[in-house]
C-alpha cells in the first residue's frame, strides 16, 4: 500500500449510514408521470427538441446542447409527452426550471441500440463525444460534465483517481453500487482509462466501507493498473482536492485543478454510468439514491429514473415518520433545502435526506461570535472562516477575495464546530453569489457605457457630416447665384449686342 | 551664508525646472476622478438624476455641482461607494419614493407602427428596426432606463420586471437571529 498522507482540518463525524445500507438496492420501476428538467448539469441548459404529444422511447434524446459546457437530456421511458412547462427544481432557490413532463406508457420501451465496436479501438476523442452524448455528468453531486474532465487537453495524466470515499454522513449509494456491483465501476474505470491515456487507476474508498473494499479487491487482483486503495475516515476526505492531497500529498493550486499535477478525479458512480453507456448504450437516465434520515421510517438505497418524484422515493422507503419536517437533497453538510417533495430525481442527487427537528434545532440559537478560532482549526483549506465572517456581514467584497473566499469548498466544518451556532457556510455563498453578481454588473454596465459613447460619437459624426453637408450646398448655391448672374450678363449681353445689330441693320433701310 | 542661500536656490530652481518638465510631458489626459465616478455608476443612462446620462453627472459630482444621493437605479449601494470615493457624507436617496426594479424594454410587435422615435431616444442603441418596419429591442444591451416609453405615440412599449431564475438567482444574506448583535 501505498504511504497516505493528511490534508489540514476536517472533523470525525457520525456517519448515520449503516442505517441505510441494510437492504439491497431497490429499483424503484416506472412512476405515474416523469418531469425531466432540462438543466441538470453545471453548464448551459439543454434546448427541448420534443413537442407536447410526441411519443417517445426510453433513451431518446430529448434535450440537445450547443454550448460547450452542457450534456443532452433523455427519456427514461418511453411514454407521452404531455407538457413542457416551469416546474419546481432541484435548486438552493426552489425557483421553477423547465420540464418534460412524461406520462410513461409502461411498455418501457427502447430506443434501438446498436452495439458498439471494441472501445479500445476508438479513438480518446470519439469516446469522449459518445460520453457526452450519453449526457453524462459527475455524479458525486456537483454534476459538472464528465466529456470535460476526460479530456487531458494536452497533458500526460499518470493516474485517474475514483472517488469512492463518500465521506459526507448519512450517504451511502457509493457504498451500495461498490459492493452489489463492482464490475461496472471497473468497466467504466477501463473506458476512463483509455479516453485519458492514463497509466494507472486507483480507486480510493474510506476505511468504514469494508464490504465495498473487499468486493471491488476480488476483481482488482488480477489487474495490474488498478489499485484500491482505502483512506481514514475524516470529513471531508472526499473533496477532490483533499483527496488527491491525502493520495499524493501534493496540493492542487488555488483557483487550479487536479490536471494541473495530472491527476484526474472522478466519482465511482460516474465510471459505472461510462460503463453502462458505452458497453449496453444506456443513457444516463436513472441513478441511485439514498433515501435515508430520521424522518423516513426505512431508510434504504434505491435505483430510480431520472424525473421520479421525490415523494415516490419516500414511499419506497416506508413514508414519512410523524415528526418528518424538512427535506434535504445531498447530505447534512453539504447539501440543499428542498421546498417540495414534488420535485423530481435529478442527476445530481445522490441523497433524500428527511430531517426531523432535533437533527436541526441548534439553529435557532444563533449567538454572537465568540472569537474562539475553532472554524480555523478545523478548516480544510486553510481559510479564516471567522475573517470572512466578518467581510460577509459588512459586505466588504473584496475583503472577501482578497481572503481567498473562491476557495472555500462549503464543506461545514466551521458550521458545525461554531459553538455560536453561527451559519458561516450560508455566510460564505452569500459572498460568493454577490461576487458573481458584481461582475456579471460589471460586464454588463461597461457595455453600456461603451454603446453610449459610441452613440454619443456617431451622434456627432452625423452632425458633423449634415453641417458639411450643408456648407457644401450653401456653396452650390452661391456658386450657382454666381451662375446666374453671369448667365444673365450673358442674356444681357447678347440682347444688347442683338440690339446693336438690329440697329445696324435697319439703319441702311433707312 | 551665503553660500547656502546659493546653493539651495540653485537646488530649487532646478527642481523647479524638473517638475515643470515633468507636469508637460507626463500629462494626464481627461479626468482620471471623472472616469472614477463614471465606473461606479450603474450606466443604465436613465437620466433620473437630472443629468443627459451617467458620465455628466459623473463630471458634474467631480465638479462638486451635484449631490451624490441622485442615481435611482444605483440605490444605497451606489451612494454609499461615492460617498467613499468622494469623501462626502452619505444621504439618503433623494428621490424616497423612487424604487427600482430592474427591467426590460419590450416593443409589443403587432401595435408598432414603425416611427422610430424610441430608436432615437435609447441611450444605448438597443432597439433595431427602420422607418415604416417593426421595431424590436436588443434584450442583452436594454439597461431598462425607461427612455423608449414617453416617446412611442401609440403606447406599444412595455417594462417588463427581469424575473429571478435559477441562472440568476443569488444567495440571501443570513438574517441573526433577533437581539443578537456582533
Amino acid at each position: 500500500m501505498a504511504r497516505l498522507h493528511t490534508f489540514p482540518g476536517g472533523l470525525k463525524l457520525e456517519g448515520h449510514k449503516t442505517i441505510s445500507t441494510g437492504q439491497p438496492i431497490l429499483k424503484a420501476g416506472i412512476p405515474e408521470r416523469l418531469f425531466v428538467p432540462l438543466n441538470q448539469h453545471i453548464g448551459s441548459p439543454a434546448e427541448c427538441t420534443v413537442e407536447k404529444g410526441e411519443h417517445v422511447l426510453k433513451s431518446q434524446m430529448i434535450g440537445s446542447v450547443t454550448d460547450y459546457v452542457a450534456v443532452p437530456v433523455h427519456a427514461p421511458s418511453s411514454g407521452t409527452v404531455i407538457d413542457i412547462q416551469k416546474f419546481p427544481a432541484a435548486h438552493a432557490s426552489g425557483l421553477p426550471n423547465d420540464v418534460v413532463i412524461i406520462e410513461p406508457d409502461g411498455k418501457d420501451e427502447w430506443l434501438e441500440r446498436k452495439p458498439l465496436p471494441d472501445i479500445t479501438e476508438l479513438d480518446p476523442s470519439e469516446l469522449r463525444n459518445m460520453i457526452r452524448c450519453a449526457g453524462i455528468v459527475g455524479l458525486g453531486g456537483a454534476a459538472f460534465p464528465t466529456f470535460i474532465k476526460l479530456n487531458p487537453v494536452g497533458r500526460q495524466i499518470s493516474t485517474l483517481i475514483l472517488n469512492g470515499a463518500e465521506c459526507e454522513p448519512y450517504i451511502s449509494c457509493d457504498d451500495m453500487l461498490m459492493r452489489e456491483r463492482p464490475h461496472e465501476i471497473i468497466d467504466g474505470a477501463k473506458i476512463m482509462r483509455h479516453a485519458l491515456n492514463a497509466g494507472k487507476v486507483i480507486i480510493a474508498i474510506e476505511e468504514n466501507k469494508p464490504e465495498a473494499i473487499d468486493s471491488l479487491q476480488a476483481l482488482a487482483d488480477d489487474l495490474d493498473w488498478l489499485d484500491i486503495q482505502s483512506i481514514p475516515v475524516i470529513y471531508p476526505t472526499g473533496g477532490e482536492r483533499q483527496l488527491v492531497k491525502v493520495l499524493t500529498g501534493k496540493d492542487v493550486p488555488s483557483q487550479g485543478l487536479p490536471l494541473d499535477l495530472d491527476l484526474v478525479v472522478s466519482n465511482v458512480a460516474t465510471a459505472a454510468a461510462v460503463h453502462r453507456a458505452l458497453d449496453h448504450q444506456q443513457p444516463l437516465i436513472s441513478r441511485i439514491i439514498t433515501v435515508t434520515g430520521s424522518g423516513v421510517r426505512s431508510p434504504r438505497n434505491i435505483e430510480a429514473l431520472i424525473g421520479t418524484p421525490m415523494s415516490d422515493l419516500i414511499d419506497l422507503a416506508g413514508g414519512y415518520t410523524e415528526d418528518a419536517d424538512r427535506l434535504i437533497m445531498g447530505g447534512p453538510m453539504m447539501g440543499i433545502t428542498l421546498k417540495t417533495d414534488a420535485t423530481p430525481v435529478v442527476k445530481a442527487s445522490n441523497c433524500l435526506l428527511v430531517q426531523t427537528p432535533a437533527d436541526h434545532a441548534t439553529e435557532a440559537i444563533t449567538r454572537p461570535c465568540i472569537r474562539c478560532g475553532e472554524c480555523v482549526k478545523v478548516c480544510p483549506v486553510k481559510l479564516l472562516p471567522q475573517q470572512l465572517y466578518w467581510f460577509s456581514q459588512s459586505k466588504n467584497l473584496e475583503g472577501l477575495q482578497t481572503h481567498n473566499l473562491f476557495d472555500c469548498i462549503e464543506c461545514g466544518c466551521c458550521s458545525v464546530v461554531c459553538p455560536s451556532h453561527i451559519p458561516l457556510v450560508q455566510y460564505f455563498r452569500y459572498g460568493k453569489s454577490e461576487i458573481w453578481k458584481k461582475e456579471q454588473e460589471t460586464v454588463k454596465s461597461d457595455r453600456a457605457r461603451e454603446r453610449t459613447e459610441a452613440r454619443i460619437q456617431r451622434l456627432e459624426r452625423v452632425k458633423a457630416e449634415k453641417k458639411a453637408l450643408h456648407a457644401a450646398r450653401a456653396k452650390k448655391n452661391a456658386a450657382g447665384a454666381d451662375r446666374k448672374k453671369e448667365i444673365q450678363a450673358a442674356v444681357a449681353r447678347t440682347k444688347a449686342k442683338k440690339a446693336e445689330s438690329t440697329s445696324s441693320t435697319e439703319n441702311p433701310d433707312t | 551664508m551665503t553660500m547656502t542661500i546659493l546653493s539651495l536656490g540653485v537646488l530649487a530652481g532646478l527642481f523647479g525646472l524638473l517638475l515643470g518638465y515633468s507636469s508637460v510631458r507626463f500629462r494626464v489626459e481627461g479626468d482620471p476622478l471623472a472616469d472614477k465616478i463614471d465606473s461606479l455608476l450603474p450606466q443604465t443612462q436613465c437620466g433620473q438624476c437630472g443629468f443627459p446620462g451617467c458620465r455628466p453627472y459623473a463630471e458634474a459630482l467631480v465638479a462638486g455641482e451635484a449631490e451624490i444621493n441622485l442615481c435611482v437605479p444605483g440605490g444605497e449601494d451606489t451612494i454609499s461607494v461615492l460617498a467613499e470615493t468622494l469623501g462626502r457624507e452619505v444621504l439618503p436617496l433623494s428621490d424616497e419614493h423612487a424604487t427600482h426594479v430592474p427591467a426590460l424594454a419590450v416593443i409589443i410587435e403587432e401595435y408598432c407602427i414603425g416611427c422610430t422615435k424610441c430608436i432615437q431616444a435609447c441611450p444605448v442603441d438597443a432597439i433595431v428596426g427602420a422607418a415604416k418596419q417593426m421595431h424590436t429591442v436588443i434584450e442583452q444591451e436594454c439597461t431598462g432606463c425607461e427612455l423608449c416609453v414617453p416617446p412611442c405615440p401609440v403606447d406599444c412599449i412595455d417594462m417588463r420586471p427581469i424575473k429571478a431564475d435559477t441562472s440568476t438567482w443569488a444567495w440571501p444574506q443570513p438574517q441573526l437571529a433577533s437581539g443578537v448583535k456582533n
